[in-house]
């Protein structure tokens, strides 16, 4: 048992390795002097000063942010909605809305960017905010439906009944029964929604102008042309923020549990 | 049980403006000439690129057999650790999703460079330099390097609902550790090895932003055979929406075979 408690203990560390390696690559190269990837001389800072004063970078990041924030919001609010309503659906209808909620998650996203692009154009809508944040909930709905749906069917039919056996009113027992039993699958599918909606690259590629690019956009056009070091220094910081912000809320969730136990044990 | 069905109709609305009707116009676009007069042309051309969606189609099964056999034995290790184990675990998948897979790939193009990382190790033991970028290899890498985590996430998330008594009872009954894995574990994973598939395949094969920065000239995707139709040289959106049709259908027939994998189990799960 000790000996495959080591191995796979290794394979774990193979595959983070594999995982982070190119990160850290990145990380090293934002302080390389040189600006030709591949050859270190020596260290310095000089890439994150350019990267403050680089506008096209800064405004493409805040570009990002906005549309990342406006659209995983109202989408999880649209999908956690949707959710409660297709599980109350009778089996036939809830099917067809299934499939057609499928389509953006089995679809190449290509070709939703592609059928957006068309759609935009032919409504005459011009490509710019709205059209990337029109097309980010679109494709993020879906994801947050995935998550709250599987928290709906995994909850014990009857406990919302029992709490309105108990005296509660049916908001009471939709606050007090459902919502906590949710509530992880609405987190989780805001948190992915936030994710991809940061990391999209191919849809918001098609509904996109050259005045509204998002960071991604940005980062090929760079890597299409002459490659600035300034990314490496982007990507190090963005990767940072992102590690701080997913231990706080680390630590914060083991607390949280611990907190639950020690709550169930007084209670048992 | 609660119900509550009215909730759902701005979402069904969305869902016929932005998803059944851009992809009614896809296939409008794919049946009619520039002018709008019915034609099949667009899609008897796309005959003429059938070597791309070959190499398209196999370049990306390898890619989402090796995250599959990756990610399996990774995602049972983490669903049998503790509490505190696993969240660190899901913590460090998650990590490097968050970085834009363009970041992602820019750093292999730093590895796999002609005077990149590794052949200036190489250099040092006097090995070298290898041709590594490029090739559809690179490319093979970039995809299972950018989606090992949907791969990884969704069969964590079936494995640890398999309680650990249940593996116990097969042991206990006599089964040794490749009875439990195929009677046991790969049943009671099947939903999250289907949905991994998918997760994996679908960017792989419609990628055309990794295909361009590690493969270069040498391996051109459906993907980019797509772009150029629509925000390339060659302008010609009906011939790019009949492209993108055969893309959905090679994705269609792909979940088809998914569906028959998983139809011994609960049929409902590959829905949900």
């Amino acid at each position: 048992m000790k000996q495959r408690n080591w191995l796979s203990r290794f394979y774990v560390g193979l595959v983070m390795f594999f995982l982070y390696a190119p990160i850290a690559v990145l990380i090293v190269y934002s302080f390389n002097a040189n600006k030709s990837r591949g050859v270190w001389t020596g260290f310095t800072l000089k890439w994150y000063r350019q990267l403050f004063h680089n506008d096209i970078i800064l405004q493409s990041l805040s570009n990002t942010l906005l549309i990342a924030v406006v659209s995983s919001i109202l989408a999880t609010i649209l999908g956690t909605a949707a959710a409660i309503g297709i599980y109350s659906m009778r089996r036939r209808a809830r099917a067809v809305v299934m499939n057609v909620t499928y389509l953006p998650i089995i679809n190449p996203e290509i070709v939703t960017g592609v059928s957006l692009m068309l759609l935009f154009v032919m409504a005459g809508i011009d490509l710019g905010y709205l059209t990337l944040i029109l097309a980010h909930i679109t494709f993020n709905t879906p994801y947050v439906i995935l998550n709250v749906m599987p928290k709906l069917r995994q909850m014990d039919k009857h406990i919302y009944e029992a709490a309105l056996d108990l005296g509660c009113s049916p908001m009471q027992a939709f606050s007090k029964v459902i919502v906590p039993e949710i509530a992880p699958g609405v987190v989780s599918g805001l948190l992915m929604s936030f994710t991809f909606s940061l990391d999209d690259f191919i849809i918001s590629y098609f509904v996109s102008s050259s005045t509204s690019q998002t960071l991604p956009i940005t980062i090929y056009a760079m890597t299409r042309k002459k490659v600035s070091p300034e990314i490496n220094a982007l990507s190090t910081i963005i990767f940072v923020l992102v590690l701080t912000a997913l231990i706080i809320v680390n630590i914060h969730g083991a607390r949280q549990e611990k907190l639950e136990q020690k709550r169930y044990a007084s209670f048992m | 049980m609660y119900k509550n069905r009215a909730v759902s109709v701005p979402y069904l609305l969305w869902a016929v403006l932005f998803i059944v009707v851009p992809l009614g116009l896809v296939l409008y676009f794919a049946l009619t000439t520039r002018q709008g007069a019915f034609t099949l042309d667009n899609l008897s051309r796309v005959g003429e690129y059938s070597s791309v969606i070959m190499s398209s189609i196999w370049l990306s099964v390898i890619a989402t057999a090796i995250c599959l056999l990756i990610s399996y034995p990774l995602a049972f290790i983490m669903s049998r650790s503790t509490g505190n184990t696993q969240r660190t675990f899901m913590m460090l998948i998650m990590l490097p999703m968050w970085m834009n897979f363009l970041l992602r790939t820019y750093a292999w193009m730093t590895i796999l460079e002609k005077n990149g990382l590794i052949n200036q190790l190489l250099g040092k033991f006097g090995l070298g330099p290898l041709q590594m970028i490029n090739t559809p290899g690179a490319v093979v890498l970039g995809m299972i390097y950018n989606y090992l985590p949907y791969m990884i996430l969704p069969l964590y998330s079936t494995m640890i609902k398999i309680e650990k008594h249940l593996i116990e009872a097969a042991q206990d009954l006599g089964a040794n550790t490749w009875v439990v894995l195929w009677r046991v574990v790969v049943p009671l994973s099947m939903p999250g090895i289907t949905t991994g598939i998918t997760m994996v395949f679908v960017p792989c094969i419609s990628t055309f932003a990794i295909s361009r920065m590690l493969g270069g000239g040498s391996s051109m995707l459906i993907g980019d055979l797509i772009e150029l139709q629509f925000l390339g040289n060659t302008y010609n959106p009906n011939l790019g929406a009949a492209i993108s049709l055969v893309l959905m259908v090679i994705i269609l027939i792909c979940m088809a075979l998914m569906n028959m994998f998983d139809e011994s189990e609960d049929k409902e799960a590959m829905l949900l």
